[in-house]
């Protein structure tokens, strides 16, 4: 399948199918690894701040990982409003409360033990069903999604939702006013 | 690339997520905490949708990261009136309702 303005280059040679694979394995594991120490690092730090910094990181990792797998609006949309309008919006939140929790905040070591005995036996449980269910399953699409197919289909099979949220997102504009307002 | 791939790295921020709500205190960061799980499920939809060759994965993905903005907005103005009330977002101190 010829792409859409493919030009060739002298001197150069496009990678082969199997070199594509290997080049996305690779930024798969590097994008993986680089979320969940992030992740981890943002349930477990003390501070607050960090920890939304820590939230960006992977908030761009999922936003590589859409790309990779050829969501190309998705992955701009997440960056556009989850790391420009949600973790600014964390922001804000922890200034408006800061100091209302100590640096020193300690949950009890029972209740974090028995946190992580949920989430590992979640990871265990889910891991393993889905290691049952899809292992030779393989991803990855002949060409990237087009966004005018996804605007197509959210304006015409999806209209309903679509206007639904919209409401939605209104109604969350006046409650959060009516809740935070100083009167 | 295999499936499977991303169905294990999004259980595994879910799990990461899931432990941030029960384990923390403070409440910006358990709202924080389900971000994440928005995240995970997220990735499960996109890679779903590209094994099918389909645009209603990504769909639904846009109605969550609407859905998230939503419920950080109403979240957070609910911890500032908490921090407003109480002077503190402990969410350990919230126990008027309990039993």
């Amino acid at each position: 399948m010829k792409v859409l303005g493919e030009v060739q280059l002298p001197g150069f040679t496009p990678l082969g199918s199997g070199e594509v694979v290997v080049a996305q394995n690779v930024a798969f594991g590097i994008v993986a690894v680089v979320m969940v120490v992030a992740a981890l690092r943002m349930v477990t730090t003390r501070n607050i701040v960090h920890a939304a910094l820590y939230l960006v990181i992977v908030l761009a990792g999922v936003a590589g990982i859409f790309i990779l797998l050829g969501a190309e609006f998705i992955g701009v949309t997440q960056i556009l409003v989850y790391i420009g309008a949600i973790v600014v919006l964390f922001l804000f939140g922890i200034m408006l409360t800061r100091g209302a929790l100590g640096e020193g905040e300690e949950s009890e070591t029972e209740k974090r033990r028995m946190a992580l005995l949920v989430s590992v036996l979640l990871v265990v449980v889910v891991g393993g069903a889905l290691v049952g269910s899809f292992s030779d399953a393989s991803v990855g699409r002949s060409a990237p999604s087009r966004t005018a197919e996804i605007g197509d289909t959210l304006f015409s099979q999806y209209i309903v939702p679509f206007e639904a949220v919209s409401v939605l997102l209104l109604a969350a504009l006046i409650g959060a006013i009516v809740v935070a307002r100083k009167d | 690339m295999l499936l499977n791939q991303f169905l294990l790295l999004s259980a595994i921020l879910f799990a990461i997520g899931v432990y941030g709500v029960l384990a923390r205190r403070n409440g910006v960061l358990v709202l924080m905490s389900i971000e994440l799980i928005l995240n995970a499920v997220n990735i499960n939809l996109v890679a779903f949708s590209a094994t099918h060759e389909a645009v209603s994965g990504e769909i639904f993905a846009l109605f969550v990261i609407a859905v998230a903005a939503a419920e950080v907005g109403v979240g957070l103005a609910m911890v500032l009136l908490l921090y407003r009330n109480r002077r503190s977002i402990d969410l350990t101190e919230i126990d008027l309702m309990r039993g």
